[in-house]
């Protein structure tokens, strides 16, 4: 199985002193259709989307739009109500990072990464394991 | 059946220990209620009326002998509430009129899942790890998330099938299960998949319905609709597509879960279904639905799509099982013993006429074994008889058993010179009622006696006209007819597809109960899926049964014999419309009125 880059994980305060510039970041509103901001995912080093609650998962659709359909390479960012439990889908779905919440841990957050050895469906960033083990034959030349 | 792999044992039980390290964080507090309320729902745990419930799931309905046994473990050992628990829920429902809550019991649901009501939160990960080594979970039956996937309980051995829909069933469950877009959707999402002519698995009611046919050429597809529903606002899914080819269904379904994820409400819970945004969108529904799918296949390379390779693997498990191929030809001699032993005895008669149905290999039959007896709760099987089943599915019908949405047991490989002794091994069961698709075959909710929804309790209403209809001449004689039982809106008890739908309403803290008339799952014999109409004001509890049986009796006098066929209680109240019904259904409150 190929190596994936995992989700960087930050503090309130790692984020807030981010070094990107202001107008390179793009940050999605929770509700926004990602194929109307193509052009500025585009040109933008980063995009953040939003959890405005942990249970409204508008932003995983927008992450695979933004991620798979519109092709964005730059860093994809979650904000919101981003908990533990939540860090896995979210980097299977393409976030590269995420702000966690208020005293949460990174490294209790780290270990519900580690949680599954792979998954039975294809995502943003694996194929499902039946079509990969397929593609691994083909291209282990 | 499917067979989990190292794949699949890994994976359920990595999801065990997740969850088990999940409650631990929910007990010590760094976890807070809030954040852990989703999370054991999607594992299946509910708190309710009197302790907590667990909803285990059967995919497709499909069960092994071996995880019959398990189930049958857990009733025993486990689903047993702590004493003071117990005796609070009787204090509680003795006040309503209930003086018996079951417990070391299971409960099989309308999605084909299967509900413990008693076990303890404190044992929740034990029971985890114990279904975990029978490739058994709770994952996502329950949540807003895409749910246990139901499907025909006669999959791969109804003589009307064109094409097995399980290894379809299976896909979508592999494709279903931890997908990372899909768990916090709006709302719930219910996908039901049928592969034959006559649609027993209720499609047309569900957030996306299923049905495999040929095109012109007779290519294998899909016939998709989407937008059924029961609950608040009851709606009959519209057809997305008449032929969509096979290979594409996970990537037609991922555009139409993702087109709700993004556009489905999320500012009131009972309009948040899919079937709310598939009515008020209409036409532009299925255009989103109809665009992502292309962008799907055509930009992002149809990355669900399903290749032939995958498709014979999944086939692969799906075929006639070992014990059931060596079968020999039916043999005549044990039919005609058959035959002459039945006319003698008029039960075993009548379970042959209602309980055994045709299989496509002409030597075998597909066994109904009742779940619908007085005494217990439709669905509610003991510790001991979920042993049983396990018994006789290894017995007689090559270690297999469906749940049905109909909340039965169905036996697929029976061989036709075993209905004898599978009858008698029944009967002493007793899970032999030979009452299949009667009456007493109906559907019901837990209800007010265990769910923290109810509004009302649909248990004794269920048990009182069970009671009244004992006598199976009668039964028969009142024919073909679904009766179906919620003790709320949100519809669990199907109310709104029965032909007669009871549901619960709360009026001033007292239990009354709204009847309807007309309604339809689908099935060839219902006719097309439509919601019931409600047939005037509601009925006191103790009026219900007399209801129930004013309509029946109007029926007997309103019906047509066409010929040898006598029409049956839907058709007659599709010919004649409610209004007769109605008086007679009045008459019997006008009648309890006077003698108050």
């Amino acid at each position: 199985m190929k190596t994936v880059a995992r989700i960087l994980l930050l503090d309130a305060q790692a984020h807030a002193e981010d070094s990107t510039t202001p107008a390179r970041v793009l940050a999605l509103p929770n509700d926004a259709d990602p194929h109307a901001y193509a052009a500025e995912i585009a040109g933008a080093a980063r995009v953040e989307l939003h959890f405005p609650a942990f249970t409204d998962g508008r932003a995983y659709s927008q992450a695979y739009l933004v991620r798979r359909r519109l092709g964005f390479k730059g860093d994809l960012r979650a904000t919101g109500e981003v908990l533990v439990d939540q860090l896995l889908p979210m980097e299977r779905m393409g976030f590269s990072s995420a702000v966690l919440g208020a005293g949460i841990a990174v490294d209790e957050a780290q270990r519900q990464l580690e949680r599954f050895g792979a998954f039975y469906q294809g995502d943003v960033v694996r194929e499902a394991p039946f079509r990969e083990s397929a593609r691994g034959m083909a291209a282990s030349d | 059946m499917y067979r989990y792999n190292e794949f699949d044992k890994a994976f359920v039980a990595s999801r065990a220990a997740q969850f088990r390290d999940q409650i631990e964080r929910w007990q010590d507090g760094t976890l807070s209620e809030d954040a852990f309320r989703p999370l054991r729902l999607q594992n299946g745990w509910y708190v309710q009326r009197h302790a907590p419930m667990l909803r285990v799931a059967v995919p497709y309905g499909e069960l092994s002998s071996a995880q019959l046994r398990v189930l049958a473990r857990i009733a025993r050992e486990y689903d047993e509430p702590e004493a003071e628990v117990y005796r609070r829920a009787l204090e509680a429902q003795r006040k309503l009129g209930t003086v018996r809550l079951p417990t070391h019991h299971a409960h099989f649901t309308t999605r084909t899942n299967v509900q413990f009501n008693w076990i303890p939160l404190s044992k929740a990960a034990d029971v985890m790890d114990l279904l975990a080594t029978a490739d058994m979970h709770g994952i996502q039956t329950s949540g807003n998330c895409i749910r246990n996937i139901s499907c025909d309980e006669r999959a791969g051995v109804a003589p009307d099938e064109i094409a097995d829909p399980r290894p379809f069933a299976e896909i979508m469950r592999q494709w279903t299960t931890l997908h990372p877009e899909f768990a916090f959707l709006p709302r719930k999402f219910k996908i039901a998949i049928t592969g034959a002519k006559d649609d027993r698995a209720a499609t047309d009611w569900h957030d996306v319905g299923l049905r495999l046919v040929h095109d012109a050429k007779g290519d294998l597809g899909f016939r998709v609709a989407a937008g059924g529903g029961m609950g608040r606002t009851p709606l009959i899914g519209v057809v997305l597509r008449e032929y969509l080819p096979w290979r594409h269904i996970m990537n037609y379904v991922e555009a139409v879960v993702r087109v709700y994820n993004q556009f489905g409400r999320r500012d009131n819970k009972y309009k948040a279904r899919i079937k709310i945004l598939a009515k008020a969108d209409g036409e532009r529904f299925i255009d989103e639905v109809e665009e992502e799918f292309r962008q799907i296949v055509e930009n992002d390379g149809g990355p669900h799509t399903i290749p032939q390779a995958e498709f014979d693997r999944m086939s692969a498990y799906f075929v006639v099982p070992s014990r059931a191929a060596a079968c020999r030809a039916a043999d005549p001699a044990a039919a005609a013993t058959l035959q002459a032993i039945a006319k003698q005895t008029p039960p075993l008669q009548r379970w042959l006429e209602r309980n055994v149905a045709p299989h496509k290999d002409p030597s075998m039959r597909i066994v109904t074994l009742s779940f619908k007896r007085p005494l217990q709760a439709p669905g509610d099987a003991s510790a001991n008889q979920l042993e049983r089943v396990a018994d006789l599915a290894d017995r007689f019908s090559a270690g297999e058993a469906r749940v049905t949405h109909t909340q039965n047991i169905v036996l697929p490989w029976v061989h036709a010179d075993d209905l004898l002794p599978l009858w008698h091994a029944a009967v002493a069961v007793q899970l032999a009622s030979a009452n299949v698709r009667l009456l007493t075959d109906m559907i019901s909710c837990p209800g007010g006696d265990f769910c923290a929804l109810a509004n009302a309790r649909s248990l004794p209403i269920a048990q009182s006209i069970m009671e009244r209809y004992q006598d199976l001449d009668e039964l028969n004689d009142i024919g073909e007819i679904d009766l179906h039982i919620s003790g709320c809106i949100n519809s669990c008890g199907h109310h709104h597809s029965g032909h007669i739908g009871i549901l619960g309403v709360d009026k001033d803290g007292e239990e009354w109960y709204q009847v309807t008339l007309g309604g339809a799952d689908g099935s060839a014999r219902s006719g097309d899926a439509r919601p019931g109409k409600v047939i005037g004001r509601s009925f006191a509890a103790h009026e219900v049964t007399d209801a129930v049986d004013a309509m029946l009796r109007c029926y007997l006098a309103l019906r047509e014999q066409n010929g040898e066929r006598r029409e049956t209680f839907i058709e007659t109240v599709r010919r004649v419309g409610l209004d007769p019904f109605k008086s007679a259904a009045d008459a019997i409150r006008a009648t309890a009125e006077d003698l108050a």
